[in-house]
């Protein structure tokens, strides 16, 4: 041991440690006892979140086996989470409920604490701590993680002649200021004339929550700030405004712009005098006005301090090698943080570069991102406030009446600043955007609002654990956080895993919020996220290219020239089937293996394993001829259920699969593709033949517009609609390709519209006045989302991540040449179509028609 | 004990198709893999009674084609968190029949 020891040990449990009783430690010395600890000394000023934290992260890289540990805490406990305190103080959490760590830790992780010992020197030369109660400490490693206190504005009043400050003021930053607070607001020895009255100082975040608390013990509050609106820290002035009507609406008064310049009464609080205002009357002042970094002792022992301890990128304080800093003592490139998220990065670092674990490791800064309840208020922030240079974009939402703003600052299409007041739901994408730079929707209300998708009806973080995220698969929020915390980190993984998202798939944004928030921000890329299809590590534009090049025909083909080890996949087969048909049409070698059971046998599946048979019905124009046909097929086959669909055709349900070629060859009509990943319908209005509001002959159009595409096959399902008038009883505005006529002859044709799942109304594409031109446009645009779109993405979602004006230039105004192309394309898919119920005569492999569940009783075979 | 049962030509069952069967009662789906070996599976898919025959295969697993649970071919087990499938020994013989075992359980 070294010459000088700690001589004044007070207790003797600190002596010893190795040989202490009571809990097992973590890390038991490795010496033999007797001979010298070779172990290096490591001690810590501060016992706070940051000094705390860091003991914790350096132990976790078996920072015990390297040192001894002695902390100084200046107060007399274990180490709590002060950022509860303003729940300790409206009542909400007891102060036991928020201590961290107890003093059992520090004993069973060997941990010499001194609590309530402040240290006052630090003698850099020959590496001591003086202590003020004497002890002096060797160390061969130094943490200083001092954090702030509170910060005093100059007023008079504040003090007793004494020297003490005045009953009645307090400071808001311990669990001695919290319990002192608590009590002085639960003795009742004012004036019961009048409801007792407490002053704030400070509209920051600590100074709202602090008035918040004091009003739960019944206590009315005015908030005084200096600062032109609440919160400036965080927001600009026009969500201070909201914020502040928020906080009004509570009924606490708030005076912005305004100085406290003296507290008034003699020997305790009787107000305070404001500059420019008139006095309030109170019997309780709360100075929450900021916080300074603790810097005495550094500034005492001659490290280098500005603002606060400079350190470099190790936490390493500047000039020095072996005095560490941490927290919000500290100044890191020329950055002071006063949040906990910066604290734990930096804790990280350090404990990587002191115990060797990463001696590369680097702090590079953090990037602020908040998400906080202020005084019941949603409060998000991250980022710039505001637009700083000219180009910089600013997305503004403003609505007073319901407490919400939402502000996002863009620059060079990268999210540099948000604030959001009272709607949270968008903030977990938005820290995403911000913290990674991810591209961002062209349209930009977008990031703001989820438009057309189902509402999220709460933040991520609020959600209930039993909560169903996924109201197909019936997947919890639990569900999901269990996978997670068990590994997976992937959103793809974690939608397999639990096949939340599989099923509709409206849920799939809250999935992936739900996956970020439990991954706490280590989500992994995914890099499948860009695949046609999971099996082949290819994006659509170069697997069709590669596909073209290699001259590849067939599904199997495809897998044994692309996919990773040749290896087929399942998942990967009927979006690969699609795209080379579409692709090659006559030339596609048709595997019918890897289509989808409706695909094999044409017909939709059903949740007992048999069928739907939805004949072909252009337009939803029938006859008498059809429908007595339908009426007698139903009846010979004892259809369980004749159903009218959405989109105006008729459906013959539970139609057994060894029954579906008699019942076609009953019918003799063609398929009407109700089951595909296909041109599916074109539903009408009655049009001008018959409405007396009807402009356009709608039936016409629809019924052309269905015998040319009939039956095309697409990334996804394609519902059309044609009305005849505005009042668009075809509900044109909502399909993937919607036409309108308008007075004037004229037709709008709207694309990416939707009504199921999500809602989308239509973008506008073009406005025509010939029929013809809406079939050639139709056609054009559904032959790009075949080419463009990727697998499964509909084209509400395809339109506006490609964009209706990019569309537009495409489609209507040719700017990239393609028209021609991509009309001559869809012309051939049009030419080689074929009614696939002509099957029923000739089944195309063996069984294609057999049972494949008893339905009816199967042939027993015999026993070998 | 295990009893054998011949469920006729390997040619009933496409490659990468699987076809169903009842044998001693039970229900049982035959898959062709691409390289033509057979895997036999229970044929009602544990979820929600999907006709576990129907399903879209690849080397390694089926996936159900109601509410895309998939199950591994070998073993029957799910790889999505659904009950598994009984797995079954079956063999081409040297007639080009299916032959199936069902006293694996």
């Amino acid at each position: 041991m070294t010459a000088v020891t700690d001589k004044t040990q007070p207790q003797s449990q600190h002596k010893g440690q190795h040989r202490m009783p009571g809990p097992v430690p973590a890390v038991k010395g490795k010496r033999p006892p007797g001979t010298p600890d070779a172990r290096r000394r490591l001690v810590v000023i501060g016992n706070g979140m940051a000094g705390a934290r860091a003991v914790e992260e350096i132990l976790a890289r078996g920072g015990a086996e390297q040192f001894t540990i002695t902390m100084f805490g200046d107060e007399p406990y274990g180490n709590y989470n002060r950022i509860m305190l303003s729940h300790v103080l409206s009542g909400e959490e007891s102060d036991a409920d928020i201590f961290l760590n107890s003093l059992h830790w520090y004993q069973d992780n060997n941990i010499t604490l001194h609590a309530g010992v402040r240290v006052e020197r630090i003698d850099r030369f020959t590496k001591y701590v003086f202590a003020n109660n004497g002890h002096v400490v060797p160390y061969d490693v130094l943490i200083i993680a001092t954090g702030s206190q509170s910060f005093m504005p100059p007023m008079d009043g504040l003090y007793t002649p004494s020297g003490s400050i005045k009953p009645g003021v307090f400071t808001f930053r311990t669990i001695d200021d919290t319990r002192n607070m608590v009590k002085h607001a639960q003795v009742e020895d004012h004036p019961s004339d009048r409801r007792r009255r407490a002053v704030v100082i400070g509209g920051g975040l600590l100074g709202l929550e602090a008035a918040r608390g004091l009003q739960s013990h019944g206590i009315d509050v005015d908030v005084v700030h200096s600062g032109g609106h609440l919160m400036n820290a965080q927001m600009g002035p026009d969500g201070g405004a909201i914020l502040r009507r928020s906080v009004e609406a509570l009924g606490i008064r708030v005076h912005t712009g305004s100085r406290t310049t003296a507290v008034l009464g003699t020997d305790k609080v009787t107000g305070v005098r404001l500059r420019d205002r008139p006095d309030i009357d109170c019997d309780m002042v709360v100075v929450a006005a900021g916080i300074r970094p603790n810097v005495d002792i550094a500034v005492l022992s001659g490290l280098h301090v500005e603002r606060a301890i400079v350190v470099d990128d190790q936490l390493r304080v500047v000039d020095e090698d072996d005095i560490y800093a941490v927290g919000e003592c500290v100044q890191h490139r020329g950055e002071v943080y006063g949040l906990v998220a910066p604290l734990w990065e930096q804790a990280v670092v350090l404990a990587n570069h002191v115990t060797g674990a990463d001696s590369a490791a680097a702090y590079l800064g953090s990037r602020i991102a908040t998400k906080l309840k202020v005084a019941g208020v949603e409060v998000a922030s991250m980022g710039l406030q505001g637009p700083e240079r000219e180009t910089d974009e600013h997305i503004v939402f403003s609505e007073p009446s319901r407490g919400v703003f939402k502000s996002i600052v863009i620059r060079d299409n990268k999210m540099v600043g948000a604030t959001l007041l009272g709607d949270s739901r968008k903030v977990a994408y938005l820290t995403q955007a911000f913290d990674k730079g991810l591209p961002l929707p062209e349209e930009r209300i977008s990031l703001m609002f989820d438009l057309g998708g189902p509402a999220e009806e709460q933040g991520v973080a609020e959600l209930g654990d039993d909560a169903q995220v996924c109201n197909c698969n019936g997947v919890s929020k639990k569900s999901l956080v269990d996978v997670v915390k068990g590994g997976c980190n992937t959103v793809a993984g974690a939608m397999d895993a639990t096949r939340a998202g599989k099923g509709c798939g409206s849920c799939k944004l809250l999935v992936k919020q739900v996956v970020e928030w439990a991954a706490d921000g280590a989500v992994e890329e995914d890099p499948a996220a860009s695949y046609y299809v999971p099996g082949i590590p290819l994006d659509k534009p170069s697997l069709m290219a590669a596909i073209r090049k290699q001259g590849l025909r067939s599904v199997s083909s495809v897998f044994a020239a692309l996919a990773p080890g040749s290896a087929e996949d399942a998942k990967s087969k009927m979006g690969l089937a699609s795209l080379m048909k579409m692709m090659l049409g006559d030339q596609y070698i048709d595997e019918r293996d890897a289509r989808f059971i409706n695909d094999r046998v044409h017909a939709n599946i059903q949740r007992d394993g048999t069928f739907s048979v939805v004949p072909q019905m252009k337009g939803g124009v029938t006859s008498v001829q059809q429908l007595r046909r339908i009426a007698d097929v139903a009846e010979k086959h004892n259809i369980p259920l004749i159903k009218l669909t959405g989109g105006q055709r008729i459906d013959l349900l539970g139609v057994p699969k060894e029954d579906l070629p008699q019942v076609w060859a009953d019918l003799d009509m063609p398929s009407g593709y109700a089951y595909g990943k296909s041109f599916r319908t074109v539903k009408t209005c009655v049009g001008k033949d018959f409405c007396r509001y009807g402009t356009g002959d709608s039936t016409r159009l629809g019924i052309d517009i269905e015998s040319r595409f009939q039956g095309i096959e697409a990334p996804a399902k394609l519902k059309l609609a044609v009305s005849g008038c505005p009042r668009n009883c075809a509900e044109s505005l909502v399909k993937d390709v919607g036409v309108v006529a308008v007075e004037g002859g004229r037709w709008e044709i709207y694309v990416g519209g939707a009504a199921g799942a999500h809602i989308r109304k239509g973008d506008l594409l073009a406005t025509v006045d010939d029929p013809e031109e809406v079939k050639v446009l139709t056609g054009r645009f559904m032959q790009y989302y075949r080419e463009k779109a990727n697998w499964l993405e509909r084209t509400y979602a395809f339109v506006p991540r490609v964009g209706i004006d990019h569309i537009r230039a495409v489609v209507v105004d040719d700017a990239e040449g393609l028209a021609a192309g991509l009309d001559a394309a869809m012309q051939a898919s049009v030419d080689s179509y074929v009614d696939p119920w002509t099957e029923r005569d000739d089944p195309l492999t063996p069984g294609q028609f057999r049972t494949s569940l008893p339905l009816t009783v199967l042939p027993q075979v015999p026993v070998r | 004990m295990s009893a054998g049962f011949n469920l006729g030509p390997v040619e009933q069952v496409p490659f990468g198709e699987g076809r169903a069967f009842g044998v001693d009662g039970e229900q049982v789906a035959v898959f062709r893999l691409r390289d033509g070996s057979l895997r036999a599976l229970s044929a009602v898919c544990p979820h929600k009674g999907g006709p576990i025959a129907d399903g879209t295969i690849d080397q390694s697993v089926v996936i159900c084609p109601l509410h895309q649970n998939a199950f591994e071919l070998d073993t029957g087990c799910s790889t999505t968190g659904a009950e598994p499938l009984t797995s079954y020994d079956v063999q081409i013989d040297n007639h080009q029949n299916i032959i199936l075992r069902t006293s694996s359980r």
